[in-house]
């Protein structure tokens, strides 16, 4: 008997949802192609090699993100700087940089490791190629424009949204120094050069400041 | 056999398998777009107004993919097996009547394949028979996993078959007692089923008058017991794991392109066949208030027809209904269910209802 109570528990389930859809509640499902979902703010899509505003790059060749990377899909390889000319303000920059898309988790790992913030990640996640030597990304498909732009791929695709290349990784401002009180609200870097300007991410003393949980704790 | 006759003829295989093939076809859409909704999905939605053409659309894709035929299979019996699933199961709708007769001239057309007078036995035979498609695609694959669902399928549809053949038994005995002797014939059966239950309790008589005459009032064990053993029988989710397509292969894995699709086909004309059939059984076939005099004669000629596909559909529905909400037996726990609980309980009922049908028929034996 009890399971004739389940099994109409279950048609009950089957058959209200049934119902619902048909009245009209909201679906599960999108249509992809014509409708894209709102990404998260830290989607962890392809990765970008970033620039400081002044055209110079972050990276300095330090491997610290191949050596954090799980998949091991990160080769590096550094390079002094020409002193006349550098590439970076530091002492190396990355001469090689190359990132297998194929073996890539996308855990943002690497975007931990970077001291610079060098690499970030992007909110592109259409990079699906009909050859594997395309899935290797170099550091010409990686590194971002003197004016910030990110190449795109496939920038000719329908599916290739290019106002998402100018929003930088989420990882850039929640990493943002609001840890340490004194520089609450200061900005230490910029995630794209020219004229990106937002607010760091609130501290979480903020935001239970704005919701009202803080003054329960005393 | 004149002239007129043999068109006749033609004229009512034409039209039932005309019907098979159109609710088939309907029946394929239907599902997926009543699974969607149950899941909260949108479901086909490209080919045609609301994706009703997408049936049409796989059937050409499939006819146009490479028949691939593996090298160790045993060509002959491999080439069979899809004929054998598919021939057996559309002979069996040919058996269902589906609309009141009518008359063209003096001559009268039976909505009906063929009215055998062994109809219940040909049905049997032939629900028998598809096993066999299903054995020999499995052996004559060649290969070990098909050979496993093979024998997984054969072993199924075995023990469903003997409580769906006693859960009939109950039926056939019961509609003997209900007319002038036993009767095998589906549309004998369906006109038996015509009226309503008024004379049955006098007392009653003025609730009753409006229940119809349907045999799953009397025989709603028998009922319950039919449907579980058709859902079995045509391998329908819970009972799917003859195909299980998730986690264990099925009998047709070395078949691809039209091959595989008169599998595909054989499956759902199946369960619009056995469904048909529960419904004649148990739920009065196309018996139904026709409203004759009151509404125009084309009407209450059709009326009949809509009866048949409204109960069949109702049926039709509760497997979608089903599938979508129960997970897959287990193998032991199908073969359990089969053989420790629907076989004892059908013939328990049988032997129930033998009892109350001889006492009605010939009093207590002391008597």
């Amino acid at each position: 008997m009890g399971l004739i109570k389940e099994l109409i528990k279950g048609l009950r389930v089957t058959g209200g949802t049934m119902l619902r859809t048909i009245a009209g509640s909201e679906l599960v499902t999108t249509q992809y192609p014509k409708e894209m979902r709102v990404k998260p703010q830290r989607f962890h899509g392809r990765h970008v090699l970033n620039r400081y505003p002044d055209g110079m790059e972050k990276c300095i060749g330090c491997q610290l993100c191949a050596g954090a990377c799980p998949a091991q899909c990160i080769y590096v390889r550094g390079m002094d700087n020409d002193p006349d000319n550098p590439t970076s303000p530091g002492e190396r920059f990355g001469f090689v940089y190359e990132i297998n898309m194929l073996r890539c988790i996308f855990c943002g790992l690497c975007v931990e490791a970077c001291p610079t913030e060098a690499i970030t990640m992007t909110s592109l996640f259409e990079i699906s190629t009909t050859n594997r030597e395309d899935a290797i990304y170099t550091k010409e498909t990686l590194l971002m424009e003197r004016d910030g732009s990110v190449p795109h791929m496939f920038p000719d695709d329908e599916l290739a949204d290019l106002d998402e290349l100018d929003t930088a990784d989420g990882w850039l401002r929640a990493t943002s120094p609001s840890g340490v009180a004194a520089y609450e609200g200061v900005k230490m870097w910029q995630g794209t050069p020219g004229p990106a300007d937002w607010a760091p991410e609130p501290s979480q003393e903020e935001r239970d400041r704005r919701s009202g949980d803080g003054e329960s704790d005393g | 056999m004149s002239w007129p006759e043999f068109w006749i003829v033609v004229l009512r295989v034409v039209l039932t398998f005309g019907l098979l093939l159109l609710v088939t076809l309907l029946n394929v859409w239907a599902e997926r777009k009543i699974l969607a909704d149950m899941q909260n999905r949108i479901g086909p939605k490209r080919a045609g107004p609301f994706g009703i053409l997408q049936t049409v659309a796989d059937g050409l894709k499939l006819f146009f993919k490479e028949a691939v035929t593996p090298r160790k299979v045993e060509v002959g019996v491999y080439l069979l097996a899809p004929f054998l699933a598919v021939v057996p199961a559309f002979l069996i709708f040919m058996m269902v009547p589906w609309g009141r007769p009518f008359m063209i001239g003096d001559h009268e057309v039976a909505l009906q394949g063929a009215d055998l007078n062994v109809g219940l036995l040909f049905i049997l035979a032939m629900s028998s028979l598809a096993v066999y498609s299903v054995v020999l695609a499995g052996w004559g694959s060649g290969s070990k996993y098909p050979l496993l669902g093979g024998v997984r399928a054969t072993a199924q549809a075995i023990s469903y078959e003997a409580a769906m053949g006693l859960a009939m038994v109950a039926v056939v005995m019961f509609t003997a007692t209900q007319g002038d002797g036993g009767t095998l014939s589906l549309a004998e059966i369906v006109n038996r089923q015509a009226g309503t239950w008024g004379d049955l309790i006098p007392a009653l008589e003025p609730v009753l008058r409006f229940v119809p005459r349907w045999n799953v009032f009397p025989q709603i064990v028998a009922f319950i017991i039919f449907f579980i053993a058709i859902v079995a029988e045509t391998n329908r989710a819970p009972f799917d794991l003859v195909e299980a397509e998730q986690e264990i292969v099925g009998f047709h894995t070395e078949y691809s392109g039209m091959r595989f699709a008169m599998f595909f086909l054989a499956e759902y004309v199946n369960i619009f066949s056995m469904c048909a059939i529960a419904a004649t059984l148990f739920l009065g076939g196309w018996n139904g208030p026709t409203f004759e005099g009151s509404v125009p004669g084309i009407v209450s000629a059709l009326l009949p027809t809509v009866y048949f596909l409204a109960k069949t559909y109702f049926l039709v529905f509760l497997f979608f209904w089903i599938r979508a909400t129960l997970p897959r037996l287990r193998y032991d726990q199908l073969m359990q269910l089969g053989w420790k609980r629907l076989i004892p309980g059908a013939l328990a009922w049988l032997i129930l209802s033998t009892v109350v049908i001889s006492f009605r028929q010939f009093g207590p034996p002391w008597s």
